[in-house]
């Protein structure tokens, strides 16, 4: 539904290149279907690539509003909060009045913790947006998160043995 | 980023958030196998794409360039007072890639679903993770309930080593869904210490 189409254009410009057709067994069995190389990662081509502008595609649509509600700021700097940084407010005696509706929005949201990515779908708002305003109310004191884990570093063992635990719980 | 040493007081009631991606190509059942495995019906999100994914800053008075969004859905399955965990279904292979990498950026590991119809459409989504060392298993998602390949067919076609898991799956079916992230999880803890058995 959301994701339509997306295979299309990959289909178009890079099917050629996969030699065999993967339901065709017996080739399979030999090595001739073969993986093919990766696309390389859009760094600088994600908007300006081969082809400049973005086809439009149900994934996608305009954006306006957010910049109004951030003063144009995409990224808020410093406080390295991603997709799945959870947060919760921080105290009771928020000053309600001076906060923006969306900030307001979303310091209610954090009376339990949440993630970026869950406030985002639950305000209908998208996640860069999120990450700023969060910013200011983490600037005021307003919002704690936990510290970001390192891109680099992974989870650590017991977390893992605590997540296939909880998985086989289900 | 963070602020450096802080001692995490006020933080230890914020549980920690742990992300495994499900990725694959378009149709192969990713929405499904997050919506069957999530505490939650899929939210949906989504991400600007604009020149901020470059490094820019500040996009003041930037409405009138190419900005469009990426849209996302995810589930979470809550797996104590302390860990959360958050699957992610990928976006468009191809014009996406951004995105992908700051899905992938911390995440645990990746389920690949393959497509057995068109078992193509995976790969760019193996050679993404591959190439990142980012621990995957294969999930063969059998959409008329049988599976023309038999799991070596699938392993040569993907070109995968041994030690990856490929698993025959249903992406509708909780307990298969299950199945195959406790193999992920199991996979990313062996290679992590490769001394424990599955
Ligand atoms: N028969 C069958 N249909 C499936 C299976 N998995 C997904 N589908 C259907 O295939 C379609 C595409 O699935 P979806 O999860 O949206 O694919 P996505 O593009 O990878 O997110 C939907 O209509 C699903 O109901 C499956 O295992 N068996
Ligand atoms: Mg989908």
């Amino acid at each position: 539904m959301k994701h339509s189409r997306d295979q299309q254009p990959a289909a178009g410009s890079e099917g050629a290149r996969i030699r065999r057709d993967p339901r065709a067994r017996d080739t399979v069995a030999t090595q001739g279907l073969r993986r093919r190389q990766e696309r390389p990662p859009a760094d600088g081509a994600a908007s300006g690539g081969s082809n400049g502008s973005v086809p439009p595609d149900s994934d996608t649509g305009p954006l306006v509003r957010p910049y109004t509600m951030t003063g144009g700021r995409t990224r808020s700097s410093g406080t390295g909060l991603d997709m799945i940084s959870i947060v919760m407010a921080a105290r009771e005696g928020a000053d309600w009045d001076s906060l923006k509706p969306e900030q307001a929005a979303i310091l209610r949201l954090c009376r339990r913790p949440i993630s970026v990515a869950e406030i985002s779908a639950q305000l209908d708002v998208p996640m860069t947006v999120v990450r700023v305003l969060l910013g200011d109310l983490i600037a005021e004191g307003d919002v704690i998160a936990r510290d970001p884990m390192p891109a680099a570093d992974l989870p650590e063992m017991n977390v893992l043995q605590a997540v296939l635990d909880g998985i086989r719980r289900l | 980023m963070a602020s450096a040493d802080s001692d995490g007081g006020a933080e230890a009631g914020i549980p920690t958030a742990v992300k495994i991606l499900v990725a694959g190509g378009f149709g192969a059942g990713k929405t499904t196998m997050v919506g069957s495995v999530s505490e939650i019906t899929p939210l949906n999100t989504e991400e600007v794409m604009t020149e901020a994914s470059m490094g820019v800053d500040d996009l003041g008075g930037v409405e009138d360039k190419t900005t469009t969004t990426v849209a996302l859905d995810f589930g979470r399955i809550t797996i104590g007072k302390r860990v959360v965990l958050y699957l992610f279904g990928t976006p468009g292979q191809g014009r996406f890639w951004f995105m992908w990498d700051e899905l992938a950026d911390g995440a645990l590991g990746s389920v690949v679903l393959a497509d057995t119809r068109r078992l193509e459409t995976c790969f760019p989504a193996v050679d993404f993770f591959e190439r990142r060392n980012i621990p995957f298993v294969v999930a063969v998602n059998r959409f008329d309930g049988e599976c023309p390949y038999t799991e070596q067919e699938v392993r040569e076609a993907i070109d995968i080593g041994a030690e990856v898991p490929v698993i025959m799956a249903d992406a509708r079916d909780r307990g298969s869904g299950k199945c195959v992230l406790v193999a992920l999880v199991e996979h990313v803890m062996r290679r992590r210490s490769p001394a424990m058995s599955p």
